[in-house]
């Protein structure tokens, strides 16, 4: 690295890298040097002239956001000749701006707002007539004011730059300037709804959020996104145990400030109307309101009397629960009822490569990996559509530090905009394909590669043994559907796997097998819908349900049992890359149970209280700790709201799975599983037309 | 096909050629030392195509006046992008009127100025940026550039030399801001006409992010005489620092208004009266906008002055594009202020605040006193608000809007007061008014 540069700012000698902007060392030092326009990780556009600062020699002022370090430069970033300048800036600015605060949207949080607190004037001196512009819906979820906009193009960069979308653009030009959609009214979009977030001032709202709350009425908590296996740092704001809006405002966590258009919308199936609050069982052919009491004592009843005949029971388990109630529930399946019957949808190949990776270090990826990688591999995905964090943060890594992109995939995919080396192989042949890329990244310094379901089995070691022939440093992710996926492959949620990988004594049956199996006594399903698309071959199984809903599966069962979602609990989740985090609870829904209290319920009524060990999400992952494999991670790094990355087994895993077990549901931007159909949200904009892409843009998935 | 009656007291150097019979073909243009200056430059390095330029004291002649050959020098010619000369024919200066005839009149003189950039810098291709109201030039423009392709003075291995070189015309779509080097290079490149973060400058980062040489056509069309007549010769022309010839614009009351070429640092008075045939139905001079509309005003006893970018600076003014607006005693000048800023206030691109909100401010202000409607501390408001634009904007337009009516509501300030003196809302402060909006 080249020299530090010595520079004095307000009197403070500070050293910094050479080309680093004054705003970015003020910000080191912890000042604060105003700004509209600047946003750190985007292009400079210097548009909003707040940044302004003195610099000896120079005559004009200068924008700290576009002005690098110089060697023995003398700065000062506030005087009064400064606070002049950006009074003015903002008197022109508030010029024709509506000054309607009290009910935007934006008020309280308002970065417009904060700096006319700051440096503004009291008073105005405006007594022209305002121009005005009429508030325009993009689409389902966005709104633009075009009269409080203050062409920061914030929005328009993140949405080009960021999202690599370009949805938004600029119209018309001097005071009637306006940021505009890509299709003359609407937008046709991921609808992420990075430009709402990232609006300074409140010209872009969104439909869930607007008109709602003001935002010092809400509880912002820190957790979770419940829907795909990327894990997004999310903070929901809670009003009276109502989530209001979900947003990553404090740009903490893997993601940063990114979140995809369910994270920021899907919330809202937590506020379904059709959520279970009570329990049922039933009676005379028809699900009956139950008490907790009652329906535990009648579930506990049933599985030891089943338990004790020695009948067979299956359980299913949920890539939607934490990992201490995945845990929870294999140990109480494998030790109180005694079966080794238990499964869960698998979407991945997780078991494959971290057999074939078994005692290495440094060979899975981490999301922050996908960032800093030189050269990154796509594999029969389409990451925008269905891991949109991964995306992002390739997209990130080739905007910020010029990484190479290779893919290998069925039809187009966003990574070709910016690819090196772009393969279209049918499923089932990415690995044949791998050899046409073969020269290109045996040249790079180092791969991280990503691929989908279409990879497993044999395809895996397959893939393993080409990144060793590269010769270069490899590291991996095998894409897995939800939240917590890959928690449910760790925790031993399958028939030949205990957790962290240890071979099971005696295999039970798999998740068809169980559905086929026509003497099976008992079927309890944890937040799974398997009959959605399977049928029960046994006719009088006694089935059990834990859900949100009352899914396909839930109609069948005998006794349902109402659970709480993953922001109405505490727990651990771990994402696609093997990064364990802590969830928060954010809100509550009445009546409903977190699944971990429904089985610890179950066991104490069953007497098994005792063998299972309290029902606390901290107790039970301080066991995960000590008995998974990979699970000993730093509990600082999770209760500050960080990540940390398991550690794969040390020694093969040597147990074959059946590679068909594996698949995918291919969920899209705006499709999400079970929790998705209830999303009213997603459903608006599956509906919506225009929201979705079209024609050319129609992606690897439809072409699939 | 000119404006106006040449005038004896002109040095014609750029408009030798003007009036010539065809003048715009190649036999005309080389019948008359057409592409001599091109000839003589092959056999030169670039280095002393540079040095002669730097001694000619050329300075740009799209406003800024900086020395041409200085910023042809910051080229880095071994870079191995591809170099692209431009030509910034977006004249859109109010009162401004020059580029259009050099190109109506001699449209290869501007291509062989280019052609010599291009041997300095190593450039294959040029473009010429005509702003889009001159439709009608943009023809004359292709009709030469083919007949050069046809002649052989365009395309692969011109006339034998082993040079190749191609020349595009491109047209703007109606934005002053275009005029704007970095603007016009996003326009060109078909983007939205805003201005780039500089620096980078064009000449190491122009079109297409490659080094480029970007002049006003004129500043082009200078080049070949430079060369023809030695840089020394042709500096002597006109005043130190101040070389050369410029085409002058003179618009307003006078009885001859016309484009003359006239040397650099030729007295203000002497232009109006014995140039440009005196103040029209002799009336008494009031004052004169010396470069077009973005200048600060002068007024009529500052105008006994060597019209040069250092003698005009020295009195807070500039030479800029060299359109020379001469206003008589009728003139009134809150109507003059208010039509500049009707001008930039439409003109402004939106890029950054203080340029976008504050010419819609001042034209609105000004609307209103012009209307009758004044306010008692408008005249302040005026010059106070010009002042926070001045400096502060992303690109230089933000300043053309304020410096002039810092200059008018300065120097003319009676006016001003006269309206509001006359409005009923004489009496009222913009902050003590029912009408201020909000805190």
């Amino acid at each position: 690295m080249a020299d530090p540069v010595k520079l004095t700012i307000d009197g403070i000698a500070v050293e910094a890298a050479p080309g680093t902007l004054l705003i970015e060392v003020a910000r080191e030092m912890g000042k604060e040097i105003p700004a509209f326009c600047y946003y750190e990780g985007l292009t400079q556009v210097a548009a909003c002239r707040m940044c302004l600062v003195e610099i000896d020699g120079m005559p004009k002022l200068m924008t700290a956001c576009t002005q690098p370090v110089g060697e023995g430069m003398v700065v000062r970033t506030e005087t009064p000749k400064l606070a002049e300048a950006r009074k003015g800036t903002l008197e022109f600015l508030l010029t024709n701006h509506p000054l309607d605060c009290p009910v935007c949207d934006k008020g309280g949080e308002c970065e417009l707002q904060d700096m006319v607190f700051r440096y503004g004037a009291a008073e105005s001196r405006y007594v022209e007539i305002k121009h005005h512009h009429e508030e325009q819906q993009w689409s389902p979820v966005v709104y633009f004011d075009p009269a409080r906009c203050i062409l920061c193009y914030r929005c328009v960069r993140v949405c080009s730059e960021g999202m690599g979308v370009n949805a938004l653009g600029i119209v018309q030009r001097g005071a009637y300037a306006e940021i505009a959609p890509n299709h003359t009214d609407h937008l046709n979009c991921d609808e992420c709804g990075a430009c709402i977030d990232i609006c300074p001032v409140g010209a872009l709202t969104s439909d869930s959020y607007r008109y709602q709350t003001r935002p010092w009425e809400m509880n912002h908590v820190g957790t979770v996104c419940t829907h795909c296996s990327n894990g997004c740092k999310t903070t929901l704001g809670v009003r009276n145990d109502q989530i209001l809006r979900g947003n990553n405002r404090d740009r903490s966590g893997i993601n940063g400030e990114f979140l995809c258009v369910k994270g920021r919308y899907a919330f809202d199936f937590n506020e379904s109307d059709e959520r279970l609050t009570t329990p049922m069982i039933r009676k005379g052919g028809k699900l009956e309101p139950a008490s907790w009491s009652d329906a535990i004592r009648f579930v506990a009843g049933k599985f030891k009397q089943v338990a004790d005949a020695g009948r067979r029971i299956g359980v299913v388990g949920s890539a939607r629960t934490t990992n201490e109630e995945n845990y929870y529930l294999q140990k109480f399946a494998r030790q109180v009822l005694g079966t080794q019957s238990i499964d869960h949808q698998r979407s991945g190949d997780v078991v494959t490569l971290l057999d074939a990776l078994a005692g290495r270090q440094n060979a899975l990826a981490t999301v922050e990996d996908l960032y800093q990688s030189k050269a990154v591999l796509v594999i029969g995905t389409d990451l925008a559509q269905q891991h949109p964090l991964l995306h992002w943060q390739i997209r990130a890594n080739w905007r910020h530090h010029g990484a190479h992109t290779y893919s290998v995939t069925a039809g187009p995919v966003r990574e070709d905009q910016h690819t090196v080396g772009a393969v279209r192989a049918a499923e089932g042949q990415e690995i044949a394909a791998l050899e046409q890329l073969r020269a290109q990244l045996a040249a790079e310094a180092e791969l991280a590669i990503v691929f989908g379901d279409s990879v497993k089995g044999d395809a895996v070691r397959q893939l393993v043994a080409f990144g060793d022939s590269l010769g270069i440093p490899v590291k991996y992710v095998c894409l897995v559907d939800y939240v917590n996926s890959r928690g449910a492959l760790d925790m031993g949620l399958t028939p030949e796997l205990e957790p962290g990988y240890r071979a099971a004594a005696d295999r039970g049956m798999t998740l068809p097998q169980m559905l086929a199996d026509e003497h099976l006594a008992a079927l309890w399903v944890v937040n799974a819908d398997p009959l959605r698309d399977g049928a029960l071959a046994a006719k009088d199984a006694f089935v059990v349900v834990q859900d949100l809903f009352l899914t396909a599966t839930a109609q069948r069962a005998d006794v349902v049992l109402p659970s709480a979602s993953l922001y109405e609990k505490q727990g651990t989740v771990t994402n696609v890359c093997g990064e364990v985090q802590r969830l928060k609870k954010a809100a509550q829904t009445m009546g409903a149970k977190a699944d971990l209290e429904i089985i610890g319920l179950i066991a104490k009524e069953m007497g098994a209280a005792a063998k299972m060990g309290p029902w606390m999400a901290d107790k039970v992952f301080t066991e995960v700790q000590q008995v998974v494999a990979g699970y000993n991670v730093p509990l600082p790094v999770l209760a500050t709201g960080g990540a940390a990355q398991t550690a794969p087994p040390s020694a093969k895993i040597g147990v074959e799975t059946d590679p068909a077990l594996i698949r995918s549901a291919r969920d899209t931007l705006f499709t999400s599983g079970t929790l998705g159909s209830y999303s009213r949200k997603l459903d608006s904009l599956l509906e919506s037309p225009g929201s979705l892409y079209q024609g050319e843009d129609a992606l690897a998935l439809t072409a699939q | 096909m000119l404006f106006n009656e040449p005038s004896p007291l002109e040095t014609k150097v750029l408009s030798r050629r003007f009036g010539l019979p065809n003048s715009q073909s190649v036999e005309t243009f080389v019948a008359n030392e057409g592409f001599a200056a091109f000839r003589k430059a092959v056999a030169m390095t670039p280095e002393a195509i540079i040095d002669e330029v730097k001694k000619s004291n050329l300075r740009g002649r799209g406003g800024a006046g900086f020395p041409t050959g200085m910023k042809w020098s910051f080229v880095p010619r071994n870079n191995p992008k591809p170099k692209y000369i431009v030509v910034n024919a977006d004249e859109s200066e109010p009162g401004t009127c020059k580029d259009r005839l050099l190109i109506q009149n001699d449209p290869l003189q501007l291509v062989e100025g280019m052609m010599i950039a291009a041997l300095v810098v190593g450039a294959k291709c040029g473009y010429i940026y005509i702003r889009g109201e001159y439709r009608y030039l943009i023809d004359i423009m292709d009709r030469a550039i083919a007949d050069a392709y046809a002649k052989g003075w365009l395309g692969k291995n011109i006339q034998g030399t082993g040079f190749d070189f191609d020349v595009f015309t491109h047209t703007g779509a109606g934005a002053y801001e275009c005029g704007e080097e970095s603007a016009l290079l996003e326009s060109l490149e078909g983007k939205r006409g805003v201005p780039r973060i500089r620096p980078p400058f064009p000449a190491v980062a122009g079109l297409y992010r490659c080094p480029t040489v970007l002049n006003n056509v004129e500043t082009f069309a200078s080049v070949p005489s430079i060369l023809l007549m030695g840089g020394e010769a042709w500096a002597n022309l006109g005043t130190p620092r101040n070389g050369g010839t410029r085409l002058f614009c003179i618009s307003g009351h006078v009885n001859k208004p016309g484009v003359y070429e006239l040397p650099m640092g030729f007295n203000l008075m002497r232009m109006i009266e014995e140039v440009a045939g005196g103040m029209k139905g002799g009336r008494k001079l009031k004052a004169v906008i010396p470069g077009g509309s973005s200048c600060p005003i002068l007024k009529a006893e500052e105008c006994d002055i060597a019209m040069d970018f250092d003698a005009l600076k020295a009195v807070n003014s500039m030479a800029g594009s060299g359109g020379v607006v001469v206003m008589d005693e009728t003139t009134d000048m809150v109507k003059v202020a208010l039509r500049i800023m009707r001008f930039y206030q439409h003109e402004s691109c939106g890029w950054c605040i203080p340029c976008r909100e504050g010419t819609l401010w001042l034209k609105k202000i000004l609307t209103r006193v012009e209307g009758g409607m004044g306010q008692r501390n408008d005249a302040a408001l005026l010059h106070e608000l010009a002042n926070n634009m001045l400096g502060r904007t992303f690109c230089p337009l933000g300043d053309a809007a304020a410096m002039p009516t810092i200059s008018i509501v300065e120097k003319f300030r009676d006016e001003f007061e006269e309206y509001i003196r006359r409005s009923p809302m004489a009496n009222v402060a913009a902050e003590e008014s029912e009408l201020a909006v909000g805190a």
